[in-house]
């Protein structure tokens, strides 16, 4: 965005978004981070927030293919990008789930299930970037992903089972 | 596995599954309010200070302010054990203490109003460990409490709430001990459990006393019952439970976070948010308790424990809610893990300028046995005697018994947990790995192999009341009322599996209520192991008093008594004659079949974990690397395997095994204020270091209810942490006693680095006042 530009434009889950920049209460202020859009002016809560400060990947989503953490980003900065949040997983018009959801489930990949959208879409920017991962590319795109109720064991599971069903 | 069930066992998707996966589970930061106001803390910089005087007007005139309440807005609403703690006071206790509650239009407003509230405060001189705040002539926190000693018990166990273990005569025993071992030990690390989802609460207020409050908690009607005092008793409080972003115990803790929000929305008379941020999550949320033990312990040759006597120190920082209740849980878990004639255990809670210690999986007995299990050790190397023969032999077998937490004494009627134990210990290899006390089973360059055990036991399995309703339908479905949340256990699919059992119908047939308490009976909260046999025990009641009025209701439409009838798949037959039936249809849409169940406490059982855990210590560097663990224990049933297999993974999770190595809550003793409440600075486990974990599970029916289960998910953290200490101490040739082992505590034991002068297990105090 450069100075002057008073608009960006966003596709959010295959949808397109005009957003005014500004401080009025229905603009988006320049101050904004990318999670706070999504959750409280899209309605989009499946990203979670915990840390709100880069450590923990609760926020994760995609964007132009890359897992990133939409707490550290700045609205404003996304503009022309393209964004996938949990919601955007599934089917839109058949409502299927992804292959990796349908993992998760099987694998019980989850307990309270706070982190569980953050590492969903940590696993699937992986699973989009690399075709066969080894467990150790998968421990290592997964660590960013803070677990209290230590899910990883299963989560792993889950990533393994979708990549072998893939195949 | 005697019985076959249709559900029981299988590993069923829970019926949140698919809304997690997608995102579409509403935490409660996801709820949306019309005309939502957001409210922010302004909190203390002083850890114990005097507010004089509180100037609000500049914060006032800020456009989109529409309350700020200090001590001198509100009424004295107290909570704490005692109840002592005001929800707003004219006095700070902690780095973090609330002095003011705003309310605004957003968050940031509100957050922009709290710089703009000026204090004038009258700096008080602070304790912030045991030691200070037990000296003589120490700053008291409380004027009721001038030593910082709290009072023993808790209302809610009763009169004769256990405050410490006095058994038999422990002089006779130590006279007949081989070995007697005495020191003092510490787990004074305040580990934080540090759910996901940080901590709050929604509240509506309507006139004339009626509250409606969201909130993150664990236990829906607790705090109901606990606001009901808080708020002297005037409160007409309806509270809903929100699906909640884990817990791990701690949200029972929420009064304070819940009183805010309350007393913010009376001040507006609009809904008011208050979601505290991560720092305040770590800074101004519940701890573990802080503990160390001086105690002693004789032991016969053959690992027999003779006496144990001694003082337990508990630190819980500026306030109790539950300690006391840890306390006694903990103290009784103590006797489940040590089976002795002779006992003379003291306690003291101890008040210190600091964020509170609470409720956390492990509740007291985690904390003391990480204190008491290094003490044991010695004694165990010194009689020469392997620490797995020696735990098994002490644990409670059917024969024997324990204190509980209301004071009286239990005969134990589970089961023998010696085959479980065994069993882990062929799986983990314990007997070929084991070479002898401080010696490493493998050494590899600079890579040292040790191994250690640990074992703990709840008998909270049974514990607190809880009822249900199950209401039959005609569409063959049934409702299953319980004011249960689901926090991650999987509990709300269990309790549906255990109602679907009993009525034979499929679990997607079983609906449940939101844990609403205007909608459903009581239910105290999955706190502890209680979930499967406590709460199970209700659902499962209601579940057969609906079938029995079916039944009933079905007898003379198909000539036949109750008990010559069954029911499968929503329809209704004669067991001899199964031709003859009915289906559920014909309750009609004009009837009502409403079952009742009720769980009355009981203290007979425990469960039982044992946690084998093999290290490598670099002995250059200090780290230490968990290598493997095996968990083992017997649930009597598995009532689902999958979520079962998630709860012992967690033995890594919510302040467990990583509180030995790094997991600390690091606070600056010279001003009380917590340096590390980020999730950077507070170090956590991540999928990069996994170790290997291998949980054994064995089924031997327990006389619970009737699928023979029992609880375990709570005690996974719990064995864990002093078996890393022994593991480490054996792998390094030298006693390791405090955590958690960072690896400049490795290199000064091997003499690699100077030693600290301070001494952190100071008695001086203790000396002092003659303990």
């Amino acid at each position: 965005m450069n100075n002057k530009q008073k608009t960006i434009n966003l596709k959010i889950n295959g949808e397109f978004y005009e957003f005014e920049i500004g401080e009025k209460d229905w603009q988006i202020r320049p101050h904004h981070t990318l999670s706070h859009t999504l959750r409280e002016i899209l309605n989009l809560t499946g990203t979670k927030i915990s840390c709100d400060d880069g450590a923990c990947g609760a926020c994760t989503v995609i964007m132009d293919g890359k897992a990133v953490l939409s707490c550290l980003i700045l609205t404003v900065e996304c503009d022309g990008k393209e964004i996938t949040t949990i919601e955007g997983l599934k089917d839109p018009k058949t409502g299927e789930l992804d292959l990796l959801q349908k993992k998760f489930i099987e694998h019980n990949a989850f307990q309270c299930g706070f982190c569980t959208p953050g590492m969903i879409m940590s696993s699937k920017a992986l699973l989009e970037k690399t075709q066969h991962p080894t467990e150790e590319e998968i421990k290592e795109a997964l660590s960013g992903n803070f677990c209290r109720c230590i899910s990883y064991y299963q989560v792993i599971k889950a990533v393994k089972a979708a990549l072998n069903e893939r195949r | 596995m005697a019985e076959m069930f249709s559900y029981i066992g299988k590993p069923i998707p829970r019926k949140d599954s698919k809304d997690i996966v997608t995102g579409e589970i509403k935490y409660l930061d996801d709820l949306k309010f019309q005309n939502l106001l957001y409210g922010k803390v302004l909190r203390s910089p002083h850890a114990h200070a005097k507010i004089k005087k509180v100037n609000k007007e500049k914060a006032l005139n800020l456009k989109g302010v529409k309350a700020i309440l200090t001590w001198e807005d509100i009424p004295d609403f107290r909570g704490g054990t005692p109840r002592i703690v005001r929800v707003l006071d004219n006095k700070v206790r902690y780095v973090g203490d609330a002095v003011a509650l705003v309310a605004a239009t957003s968050s940031e407003i509100a957050e922009e109003a709290l710089n703009l509230i000026e204090v004038e405060y009258e700096v008080l001189p602070a304790v912030f460990d045991i030691d200070s705040a037990l000296k003589p002539g120490a700053p008291a926190l409380y004027d009721e409490y001038p030593d910082n000693i709290l009072p023993g018990g808790t209302i809610i166990y009763g009169p004769n709430c256990l405050k410490g273990v006095t058994r038999g005569d422990v002089e006779k025993g130590f006279r007949e001990a081989d070995v007697i071992t005495e020191g003092t030990f510490g787990y004074e690390n305040i580990p934080n459990a540090l759910p996901p989802e940080t901590v709050g609460a929604i509240a509506l207020w309507e006139e004339p006393n009626k509250v409606t409050l969201w909130a993150t908690t664990q236990a829906p009607y607790m705090d109901k019952v606990t606001l009901f005092h808080v708020f002297n008793r005037q409160l007409d409080i309806r509270s809903i439970g929100v699906h909640c972003g884990g817990s791990f115990g701690t949200k029972i803790m929420c009064w304070q976070v819940q009183s805010y929000a309350i007393l913010l929305s009376m001040a507006t008379k609009r809904p008011v948010k208050v979601v505290f941020t991560k720092e305040e999550h770590m800074a101004n949320f519940t701890l573990r308790l802080s503990s160390r033990i001086n105690a002693k312990v004789g032991m016969k040759k053959d690992g027999t424990l003779t006496a144990i006597s001694g003082t337990w120190y508990v630190d819980t920082g500026y306030y109790s809610f539950t300690t006391q209740a840890q306390v006694a849980i903990g103290s009784g878990e103590l006797m489940i893990m040590a089976q002795c004639p002779n006992w003379d255990l003291k306690n003291y809670v101890v008040v210190t300028n600091r964020n509170a210690s609470g409720s956390i999986r492990g509740f007291g007995g985690q904390e003391l046995k990480c204190s008491f299990i290094p003490l044991l050790c010695l004694a165990m190397e010194k009689a020469g005697l392997d620490p797995f023969e020696v735990l098994k032999k002490n644990f409670v077998k059917p024969q024997g018994g324990y204190y509980w937490r209301d004071g009286n004494w239990y005969n134990f009627r589970g089961i023998d947990f010696s085959k479980a134990m065994e069993e882990g210990a062929k799986r983990f290899g314990w007997k070929e790995k084991w070479k002898g006390w401080l010696k490493p089973t493998a050494i590899n360059g600079n890579k040292h192999r040790g191994i250690g055990v640990g074992v703990h036991g709840n008998a909270d399995i049974g514990e607190d009341t809880a009822e249900a309703y199950v209401q039959l339908n005609y569409n063959k479905t049934a409702t299953l009322f319980i004011c249960a949340v689901e926090h991650g256990t999987g509990q709300k699919t269990n309790l549906a599996k255990m109602v679907a059992e009993v009525l034979k119908i499929h679990p997607d047939n079983i609906r449940l209520t939101p844990a609403d308490t205007l909608v459903t009976p009581f239910e105290f909260g999955p706190v502890g192991s209680r979930g499967t046999y406590a709460i199970g025990s209700a659902a499962i009641n209601a579940a057969e008093d609906a079938r029995q009025k079916l039944l009933e209701f079905a007898a003379p439409k198909l000539g036949a008594k109750p008990e010559e009838l069954d029911t499968k798949d929503g329809v209704i037959f004669v067991k001899n004659d199964p031709k003859k039936s009915i289906s559920w249809r014909a309750i009609g849409n004009d009837r009502t079949i409403l079952g009742f169940g009720r769980f009355e406490p009981d203290y007979t059982m425990c469960n039982c974990m044992m946690t084998f855990v093999e290290v490598e210590v670099d002995v250059e560097t200090g780290k230490i690397d968990i290598i493997r663990i095996v968990n083992t224990t017997d649930v009597g049933q598995v009532i689902d395997p999958l979520g079962l297999e998630g709860q012992l993974n967690a033995c890594l999770g919510s302040a467990g095994i990583d509180s030995a190595i790094f997991e600390e809550t690091v606070l600056d003793k010279r001003t009380g204020h917590i340096l590390n409440a980020n999730l950077i600075d507070y170090k956590w486990r991540t999928t990069a270091e996994l170790p290997e974990i291998e949980n054994v599970v064995l089924e031997t029916p327990f006389s619970s209810h009737r699928f023979h289960a029992v609880g375990v998910g709570e005690i996974a953290t719990s064995p864990g942490p002093s078996a890393i200490l022994m593991a480490v101490s054996n792998a390094i040739g030298r006693w390791i006693y405090e955590y958690p082992i960072t690896p400049d505590k490795i290199l000064k034991a091997l003499g690699k680095i100077s030693s600290n002068k301070f001494d952190t297990h100071s008695n001086e105090a203790f000396k002092a006042m003659g303990r």
